[in-house]
């Protein structure tokens, strides 16, 4: 009798408080925890990277270009909180909210080898990742406290048990490897602590970090969640982790940079939108460059149509203007989405190879510019 | 001959073990320094110094610092030596947002891109600290040496910048501002004040620079720069060919300048010794002639006319004997013969044709020279046709400019 008790009120607790056996996730209201599993919010179990129960994974339309890593995204909130929805700005996210990206790769032949492909759907078990098949890199975690936004990195060790905080970064030596065999080794580098807010603070002058991709922009789009597909604001909705959002059709979209139906420009603008608007926006780092990238801004000087560069050093790879319109072979901006050289790429840090269908994307898109850049003497 | 065996084998070991790794992972010793200081900027509180022992370092990725009011000692800038050589994340050594920053006393070697950015902040102190690409003048070395922009507040002493492939001091959008005392060598800019307002630059040394000391300004940013003092320099022999990429905007500026002064208003360039410029000890231009200026890529309301410029009581020594590219040499040649050379100071023409009276500009907006022995007027805006070598309408004064005065005064 006593063990069908305890039987049934562990069957409960279960129902109630664990997923697949994790302890709830855990807010840590200061410090950085040692390991990523300190926070119950993705934890490796077997042969799954799972993701704990209220961890809500997502996606952006255009993501960020990592050295062709694929990423998983979550978020987390206490119960009783909800983020408010924000048209344009990163929403506004309760104290206790957990973001969480996981870079990681589609394993390759051997260790040390990754596969460079846009196909994620091999990655997946159920919403969690399949550990036969996916090599895990670094967890980074962005916690909102009372004090503000903290990012904490994380590194997964050789065994793919566990990730350890890695505040300094670290560099890793891998391969990529095409699907038809072509290779290239590289260095991924994960940043340090610091160099986290060469991103996610985006007003250069308060500092303060903010998470980049929960935006209505980036989130406008459908997931494939566990119980069907779902556009992600909705869902956000739905959970309630969000409030006040409009109907999607209401929301602004950014272009998924790789559809083949969304138009050029849409496609361009919402690539340098994601890779470039951090710094590149009117407060941040980069607004000593007179060059903006963000989605809001015009298609004229701003946007670097016929700009002569500021403090681009040899990053101009010797031509004159950001954008020479229909001459991307003249364009400083793609000269440096195409190098990898620390000297001259952009951006800045974030990857260490160049992003080949990004860069064409660009390419294609300066091509198309219309005009010229008729000089003044 | 010992060290060099050793760095062999241990290189031909790691080869051995590594096979095709890409470079960039520096040895142990190094691997915990860098290690150590990364961590020491993270967990730097405002008040922290962090000194650097003596010792030569390699560091293999950027720095960064985002605290205020911290302190970064070395034992000496021929002590203490950070080099990046084989750096593989960067783009700079070292990279400060943050107010109240004092750095000193040490050196920072070989960045793939700028030495040391200070990216927004007040209160910033720079000294004692050397900037070198060792391989000399290279379009592949960095682009600046020291370079805070948007800053307020700014002390740049006693350092010295050697090989930058843009500026070697750079200054930019930034306000109240003293670089005394420093050397730029072998720059293609020495020392560059751009888009600032209320600097003074004195008692530095800029030599075989491609161009001594620079004040620019340029379109469509935060801010256009004046009143800047440039004063008790040693400006001399900046001869070296112009190794920037083209496009940077120091790419412009030829072999052989001394002071050069663009589309930037109220400088004034006094007490200076200046000389053996190929082209010319000190040139007056605007942005017309760099090139750049285009009907779409330039803010409607930049003024690209340097206005109130006032040089007086320098000491000049020769130059204008071999100016760098064609159009000057044939200027050279039509005015002067063949073995002329072009006076003290070189403008290239351009004025504010709205603003004259009497086909004079506004008082306030003059040149005025003093003490030269010529000025050319290149006459830029006629494709150098018709250039005049009159004096006249250079004789006047302007109001001198009040001293800078850095408020706080920075810590000793």
């Amino acid at each position: 009798m006593t063990v069908v008790r305890c039987a049934l009120l562990l069957l409960v607790l279960c129902v109630a408080g664990c997923h697949q056996g994790m302890d709830s996730v855990a807010f840590q209201a200061d410090g950085r925890p040692p390991r990523l599993s300190d926070w119950h919010v993705v934890e490796v179990r077997d042969g799954k990277l799972t993701l704990n129960q209220g961890v809500v994974p997502y996606d952006l339309n255009t993501p960020l270009f990592t050295d062709y890593a694929h990423k998983l995204r979550t978020i987390w909130m206490p119960k009783g909180v909800s983020a408010k929805y924000d048209p344009n700005d990163t929403f506004d996210f309760p104290v206790g909210t957990i973001i969480s990206k996981t870079f990681y790769y589609p394993k390759g032949a051997k260790p040390g080898e990754v596969a460079r492909t846009y196909d994620s759907s091999k990655d997946f078990a159920g919403e969690g990742l399949d550990m036969a098949r996916v090599h895990l890199i670094e967890t980074r975690i962005l916690v909102r406290r009372e004090s503000g936004w903290a990012a904490i990195p994380y590194v997964w060790n050789d065994a793919q048990t566990e990730a350890q905080l890695a505040r300094t970064g670290a560099v890793i030596p891998l391969t990529l490897v095409a699907s038809d065999q072509a290779r290239e080794d590289f260095n991924y580098v994960v940043p340090d602590e610091s160099q986290c807010s060469s991103c996610h603070a985006q007003d250069w002058v308060t500092r303060k970090i903010h998470p980049i991709g929960p935006k209505a922009r980036h989130l406008n789009r459908d997931y494939r969640y566990a119980d069907g597909d779902e556009n992600e604001l909705e869902h956000l909705m739905k959970v309630g982790y969000l409030i006040g959002a409009p109907k999607p059709a209401d929301a602004p979209r950014n272009a998924n940079w790789m559809d083949p139906h969304a138009p050029l420009d849409a496609r361009a603008r919402a690539y340098l939108d994601i890779n470039c608007g951090h710094c590149h926006n009117p407060k941040g780092a980069a607004n000593t460059t007179a060059l903006t990238l963000d989605v809001s801004v015009a298609e004229d000087r701003h946007i670097g149509l016929c700009k002569p560069p500021v403090a681009a050093g040899r990053g101009t790879g010797d031509h004159m203007f950001d954008i020479v319109p229909g001459k991307p072979d003249d364009s400083i901006l793609a000269y440096r989405m195409a190098s990898k050289d620390p000297g001259e790429m952009m951006p800045e840090i974030g990857r260490s190879t160049v992003h080949q269908e990004g860069v064409s994307l660009i390419r294609a898109w300066i091509a198309a510019q219309p005009g010229e850049c008729v000089a003044i003497h | 001959m010992r060290k060099w065996t050793l760095t062999v084998a241990v290189a031909a070991a790691l080869a051995a073990c590594g096979g095709n790794q890409p470079s960039g992972t520096a040895d142990s010793a190094s691997e915990d320094f860098q290690a150590k200081l990364q961590q020491q900027l993270l967990d730097a509180k405002p008040g922290s110094v962090i000194d650097i022992p003596a010792g030569h370092y390699h560091l293999n990725r950027g720095l960064s610092l985002r605290t205020d009011g911290i302190t970064i000692r070395g034992a000496g800038m021929d002590k203490t030596v950070l080099s990046f050589k084989g750096q593989v994340v960067g783009p700079e050594g070292l990279l400060v947002n943050a107010n109240d920053f004092t750095i000193e006393n040490l050196a920072l070697e070989d960045t793939k891109g700028d030495a040391l950015k200070i990216n927004q902040g007040k209160n910033i102190t720079i000294r004692g600290v050397r900037v070198e690409w060792t391989g000399g003048p290279q379009t592949t070395n960095g682009a600046y040496g020291l370079y805070p922009v948007k800053t307020q507040n700014v002390l740049i002493e006693n350092s010295t910048v050697i090989g930058a492939s843009d500026a070697g001091i750079y200054v930019g959008q930034s306000n109240n501002i003293v670089v005394r005392n420093n050397r730029a060598e072998q720059n293609v800019a020495g020392i560059e004040i751009e888009n600032s307002v209320n600097a003074d630059v004195y008692g530095n040394t800029a030599t075989k620079n491609t161009g001594g000391i620079l004040v620019f300004n340029m379109p469509n940013l935060s801010q256009a720069g004046h009143s800047t003092r440039v004063y008790k320099n040693t400006v001399l022999d900046n001869n070296t060919d112009n190794f920037a990429a083209k496009g940077a905007a120091v790419a412009s500026v030829p072999r052989g300048s001394g002071v050069v002064i663009n589309s930037n208003d109220k400088v004034e360039i006094f007490d200076n010794d200046i000389g053996d410029h190929k082209t010319a000890n000190v040139i007056i231009s605007s942005y017309f002639s760099t090139n750049y200026y285009n009907t779409r890529g330039v803010a409607a309301d930049y003024n690209p006319y340097p206005k109130g410029i006032y040089v007086y009581d320098n000491r000049f020594k020769s130059g204008g004997d071999a100016p760098d590219g064609m159009k000057l040499k044939v200027l050279k040649t039509a005015v002067y013969g063949m073995n002329g050379r072009f006076p003290d100071v070189l403008w290239d023409g351009y004025v504010d044709s709205k603003t004259l009276v009497n086909g004079l500009p506004p008082d306030s907006d003059r040149i005025c020279i003093q003490g030269a022995n010529g000025v050319l007027n290149a006459d830029g805006p006629n494709d150098y046709k018709n250039p005049t070598t009159d004096t006249k309408a250079y004789q006047c004064t302007l109001p001198k400019l009040p001293p800078v005065a850095l408020d706080p005064a920075p810590k000793a």
